[in-house]
């Protein structure tokens, strides 16, 4: 069912935890819908210098959250606001269709920790204005048939 | 690297090595087809009948009231669908329950679709019909009802004598779908009062593909299939003669030794289960303490997604099953956790572990062993956790 990199990050997931004091928090999702994730940032000069995740979630979720920090590690907040929910899925050498969700859900984890750090610290991050943490991940399913 | 942990038998079950050798023979030589005249033919016909003799026998039934079928899903659909729709002048209501396999409650939505009125029975925190909750349901206009045995995902007996009583006292044709219950628990039919029960071969090490419906003799239940006469003129078809053979070796098998059989199976089901208590936090075990299955654990791990949790015991070598909405495929979890009262995001993170006398005390002691691991991993990197642990 799932791809061997996907197995790969479910059994090797990386960046597992949080930073303390850190630049921006985001949390998406809901224990209803069997998903939650939550992403730290710690960004310096624009860059994400860490990046720390928890999931709860399938193996999916998993994955797609420890493949999302590995994308954006190291790059810039620009770089990161760049990051969609199919390069995600792509980088796994895909997912199943009704997994999908897990990829938007990780997107929209990085998008509202950026969020976060911007009210926070001030500096404004173009694209986030349309952004809405709140949307269900699940309508993207019907896209992937 | 252990080899496989079977943990999964209310799925469907190893095929006995006896079954297997009772059945090769109508591959190889006794080939015939039940309905041909020559000698072949007859042997195989022989053969039907006398698996059918046998199994009535096992249920205290008559020859003549078995009928077989491809499976369980086809038995539960020809008894409700065929049922409702003879009898649709006589009345338009049935009962059933919120916790049955899908083969009812999918033919029950089915019967909504074509205009008939179904009530959908609650369930108790246990899992469990309620006795008086069937008797209000029943309508001038009921015709039919319909209550599993025993449920496959948290393993609870129901009260199935008391409520065909009842059916029999309102006249209602009372079925009940004994997938999960076949080897586990006596079917006697008189001593039941049921009118029709399903059954199918692969939960009790026969061949996948055969299941039987008994219906009582006297009851006028159409076909559903149609074509030839096999059957008596009930389930058209060639009869599926080596698994029907095999059918009969497995029920055979399953109820003899039954009692020691399931002594055994359940002393290791509850060292599981205190195993797990003991080791593990935050759980939730679900299902009738003492009515329940001998060879089923039911058990939810709070924090953690079931899903993962099988994939990780997978990588152990251990083959479980879920109830989370990753496993079934849609995004709610299990419509039987759901009707015990489970919250969303416990049912999430169920495990049902269904156990075979092919397993061993030292294989629990490993699961157990890994769950522990496994559930603290995953807790571990659960945003859920993080917030219990601060």
């Amino acid at each position: 069912m799932y791809s061997e990199t996907v197995m790969e990050h479910f059994r090797n997931p990386r960046n597992v935890g949080e930073i303390e004091n850190a630049s921006g928090v985001g949390e998406v999702g809901n224990p209803q819908c069997g998903d939650i994730m939550k992403m730290y940032l710690d960004i310096k000069d624009g860059i994400i210098q860490d990046v720390k995740f928890r999931t709860f979630g399938c193996g999916s979720a998993i994955a797609s959250s420890s493949m999302a920090t590995e994308l954006i590690k190291g790059k810039t907040v620009e770089e990161a606001m760049q990051l969609t929910n199919k390069a995600v899925a792509e980088a796994l050498d895909g997912l199943p269709p009704v997994k999908m969700h897990c990829s938007v859900l990780a997107e929209q984890a990085i998008k509202s920790a950026l969020l976060d750090y911007q009210e926070k610290s001030g500096v404004k991050i173009e694209g986030l204005e349309d952004f809405d943490p709140t949307e269900d991940p699940h309508d993207h399913e019907v896209d992937e048939d | 690297m252990h080899s496989l942990i079977y943990l999964d038998n209310a799925a469907t079950t190893k095929t006995d090595p006896r079954v297997l050798d009772a059945m090769l023979p109508y591959w190889r030589e006794e080939y015939g087809n039940p309905s041909s005249i020559y000698q072949l033919g007859s042997r195989a016909k022989s053969a039907v009948e006398n698996a059918r003799s046998q199994i009535a026998a096992i249920f205290h039934a008559q020859p003549k009231e078995i009928y077989f079928t491809s499976c369980g899903t086809e038995a539960d659909n020809w008894a409700i669908i065929a049922y409702a729709l003879a009898n649709r002048t006589k009345g338009n209501h049935i009962i059933t329950s919120k916790i049955e396999h899908h083969a009812v409650l999918h033919s029950c939505e089915w019967l909504e679709k074509q205009g008939y009125d179904v009530t959908y029975l609650d369930v108790d925190e246990y899992g469990m019909v309620q006795v008086e909750d069937f008797r209000n349901a029943i309508r001038p206009d009921t015709i039919m009802a319909s209550v599993m045995f025993a449920n496959n995902e948290i393993g609870t007996i129901q009260p199935i004598r008391e409520l065909a009583a009842i059916a029999k006292e309102k006249d209602i044709f009372f079925h009940t779908d004994a997938v999960q219950a076949v080897g586990n628990c006596d079917i006697f039919v008189d001593e039941l009062g049921i009118d029709a029960f399903s059954l199918s071969a692969h939960k009790i090490h026969g061949p996948k593909g055969i299941g039987l419906l008994y219906v009582r003799q006297g009851i006028k239940l159409p076909p559903y299939i149609h074509g030839g006469a096999q059957e008596r003129k009930k389930r058209a078809g060639t009869e599926n003669v080596a698994f029907i053979v095999g059918l009969a070796k497995a029920l055979e098998l399953a109820y003899k030794n039954k009692e020691e059989r399931l002594a055994s199976i359940r002393e290791m089901r509850d060292y599981l289960k205190e195993q797990i208590e003991k080791n593990i936090p935050y759980i939730r075990f679900n299902g009738h303490p003492t009515e329940r299955l001998a060879n089923n654990l039911s058990v939810c791990f709070q924090y953690i997604e079931g899903e993962a949790l099988l994939l990780s015991l997978d990588m152990e070598g251990i083959a479980g099953s879920s109830g989370s909405a990753c496993t079934s495929g849609s995004l709610d979890p299990s419509h039987v956790l759901l009707a015990i009262g489970l919250p969303h995001e416990i049912a999430h993170g169920s495990l049902r572990l269904s156990l075979s006398e092919a397993n061993t005390i030292a294989e629990m002691d490993y699961v157990v062993e890994k769950l522990e691991e496994i559930v603290d991993r995953l807790r571990q990197m659960s945003p859920l956790y993080e917030k219990v642990m601060k």
